[in-house]
């Protein structure tokens, strides 16, 4: 056999492949029989099931008749990666759309306004108590832990690098990440208990606990943008005589200060929407008390939340999304804060 | 000069005390007040075990009425710790397999433009407060896998799972375990994206240059990788799921009771469900058990946790 004599077949160097655009015509034909599906009969959710499956069996078994086993499973893998996100997002596009939704049929002034106090039957009650409670709780909790987190991972970095110390604590801020919220609510509360009496539970008792909880996180995230400043930084001031303390706080930290703001509005926006521990070190109350050392139990929105729904009446499911909706904002309006602080302060690289 | 070169030598000469003056003093407080906020949290800790210790040590062994009907502390504690091992583990077989594909899809599938708004939206589910997700699924998610309840019971009775009569309102362990997973998603994801993202990428490059399809450069090259940081993000999102309290004390109708049954109205209730369902209740005893009961999760969390850890620590020295 000449050389001419070749066919075209035979003088490819690669394998048969997909026509371009391969995967658009396999989704177009996968939506018509999910639309077919669905003027047949079959519900929304159950026509986007076969749809998608037509395309997650389709295209795979036809690269594996056209090319072979190793294209059809990078396609399969390929799909099921992008299912595995679209499925992903529904439970959060689901989530976020009743809270605003049911939240805001139960929103107006009097619920922003008005405490619980002696609300029966069908009268207007609020979450105005709740809403200073969390405030009040929560301020508690960011006194505590800000100047403790910072102070601690100015010591991880600036003081004990590497020392005992600095290896315990560092030790320590891990077991204290993972330490369940409901046991930081039952350590405020066995911890006032001995301390004031037995059953207290006040606003006090709940800022310990999300303290705890948030100190670690003030200390992860200070530490690692105190990492960041450059030594070249540290050892120009120290040429230039400046002491270490007056380094930190007029060097270091300004340097720093964008991330750290960022890492504390990130914890507060954490702890904000923690319910277990107040439930526990806060406790419950239907009436306006602003006092935190009081010893009487001080609402929070969570805790609001939680308990209007245990009641099972129609109103109260109303309330807990109203409460969810104002929880929610708080969330997003501290998380947003954080981005844009965030943005601002960011460091200048080079690019 | 050598002598004033040497700064304790000869206070009087050393150049550096002269420069820093009120410096030398205000390092000494500033120290002072760091070693101090490092310490508190040594001290922090102590007191969590010492006052739990206190108070939830004579829960170990309290009048047989305060156990929730179980005769006695490990009778009572031992479902609880099966259900929250069992809720945890429903979550993850869940959870994990999403997560590992959405990480790939933010690291490795999904074009630029796409992925850095989905990493921005799984953080954001990430910040949304346990008592909303609970509240979505006693009420939303619930009522809406009904239909599902009744399907698995009817047609995979013969699993252990769904043998037995389903829930009428949604409000089991199957839904529970759903949220969970939904909760603990964010973290896994965000910890598997970031070991994905730090794959050498000339491995990559050598493998699809031999020829490798895109699946088959993930599996030789970024698994191998990431193994021991894939395993610490599993571990990481099980010790969340395993305290989390609200999503199965809002969602799930609770009973003390070892089940593997997780579509009916009896669901095995988990330590901090428990725990959040009778902190009302006012006694001493019943406190001090349900306060022995977190100590409990406490241990188990850390253990947890510190073989998490040990795995990374193990994956670094490699």
């Amino acid at each position: 056999m000449s050389n001419t004599e070749l066919s075209n077949e035979e003088t490819k160097l690669s394998h048969a492949t997909l026509p371009r655009g391969a995967q658009w015509l396999v989704g177009i034909a996968a939506i018509a029989l999910g639309g077919l599906a669905l003027v047949l009969g079959v519900s929304i959710v159950g026509a986007v099931v076969i749809g998608v499956l037509a395309f997650l069996i389709g295209y795979p078994v036809w690269a594996l008749l056209v090319e072979n086993k190793r294209s059809a499973t990078d396609k399969l893998v390929t799909g099921l990666v992008w299912t595995a996100f679209g499925v992903a997002v529904i439970p959060l596009i689901w989530l976020v759309y009743m809270v605003f939704a049911r939240g805001a049929a139960t929103i107006n002034p009097e619920f922003l306004t008005y405490s619980m106090r002696s609300v029966t039957g069908d009268e207007q009650g609020g979450l105005y108590h709740a809403l200073m409670g969390t405030l009040i709780v929560t301020g508690i909790a960011a006194l505590i832990s800000i100047p403790i987190g910072i102070m601690t991972a100015i010591y991880l970095i600036e003081y004990g690098k590497g020392n005992r110390l600095a290896k315990a604590i560092t030790f320590l801020v891990d077991v204290m990440t993972g330490i369940p919220s409901i046991v930081a609510g039952l350590f405020a509360f066995a911890l006032f208990t001995l301390l004031v009496g037995p059953g207290t539970r006040f606003g006090f008792g709940g800022g310990v606990a999300l303290s705890l909880l948030m100190i670690p996180t003030v200390v992860r995230s200070t530490e690692e943008m105190l990492k960041l400043v450059p030594d070249d930084l540290r050892e120009a001031a120290y040429a230039l005589g400046v002491p270490k303390w007056r380094t930190i706080t007029r060097m270091v930290l300004p340097t720093a200060i964008g991330g750290i703001v960022t890492g504390v509005v990130l914890a507060i926006s954490r702890v904000i929407g923690e319910t277990a521990p107040l439930l526990v070190a806060s406790g419950f109350n239907p009436n306006m008390n602003t006092s935190a050392f009081d010893d009487s139990p001080m609402m929070t929105v969570p805790v609001f939340i939680y308990t209007q729904l245990s009641e099972a009446t129609q109103k109260g499911v109303e309330y807990a999304w109203g409460g969810a909706l104002v929880l929610f904002i708080l969330v997003m309006v501290l998380n947003l804060i954080a981005r844009i602080v965030g943005t601002i302060f960011a460091p200048k690289t080079g690019r | 000069m050598t002598v004033a070169a040497d700064p304790g030598a000869d206070p009087g000469v050393d150049p550096k005390s002269e420069l820093s003056g009120r410096g030398s003093v205000g390092d000494v407080v500033f120290r002072g007040l760091a070693v101090t906020a490092a310490s508190l949290i040594l001290v922090a800790l102590a007191a969590v075990f010492i006052f739990l210790g206190i108070e939830g040590i004579p829960g170990f062994n309290v009048d047989e009425q305060h156990y929730a009907g179980q005769g006695s502390f490990m009778g009572l504690v031992v479902p609880l710790l099966f259900a929250t091992m069992y809720a945890a583990v429903l979550a993850l077989i869940i959870a994990v397999p999403f997560s590992v594909a959405i990480a790939l899809f933010i690291s490795h599938y999904a074009p630029r433009r796409i992925a850095v708004p989905v990493a921005y939206v799984i953080d954001l589910l990430a910040a949304v407060p346990s008592v909303v997700f609970g509240l979505w699924g006693a009420v939303a998610l619930g009522p809406y896998l009904v239909p599902a309840h009744a399907w698995l019971a009817k047609n995979l009775a013969w699993l252990p799972f769904f043998d037995g009569q389903p829930s009428g309102n949604g409000r089991t362990l199957f839904t529970a375990s759903i949220v969970l997973a939904v909760m603990i998603l964010p973290i896994i994801t965000s910890i598997c994206r970031e070991v994905f993202a730090q794959t050498p990428r000339l491995h990559e490059e050598a493998a699809l240059a031999l020829g490798a399809t895109r699946w088959e450069m993930i599996r030789y090259a970024v698994f191998p990788y990431a193994r021991s940081g894939m395993v610490s993000a599993v571990m990481l999102g099980l010790g969340r799921a395993l305290g989390e309290t609200m999503a199965i004390a809002m969602i799930a109708s609770p009973k003390v009771l070892i089940s593997l049954f997780i579509v009916g109205t009896n669901n095995p209730q988990t330590i901090a469900a428990h725990i959040a369902q009778g902190y009302k209740e006012s006694t001493p005893d019943r406190l001090s058990v349900l306060i022995a009961t977190g100590l409990v999760l406490f241990a188990f969390t850390f253990l947890v946790n510190a073989l998490a850890r040990w795995i990374v620590a193990r994956g670094r020295a490699k």
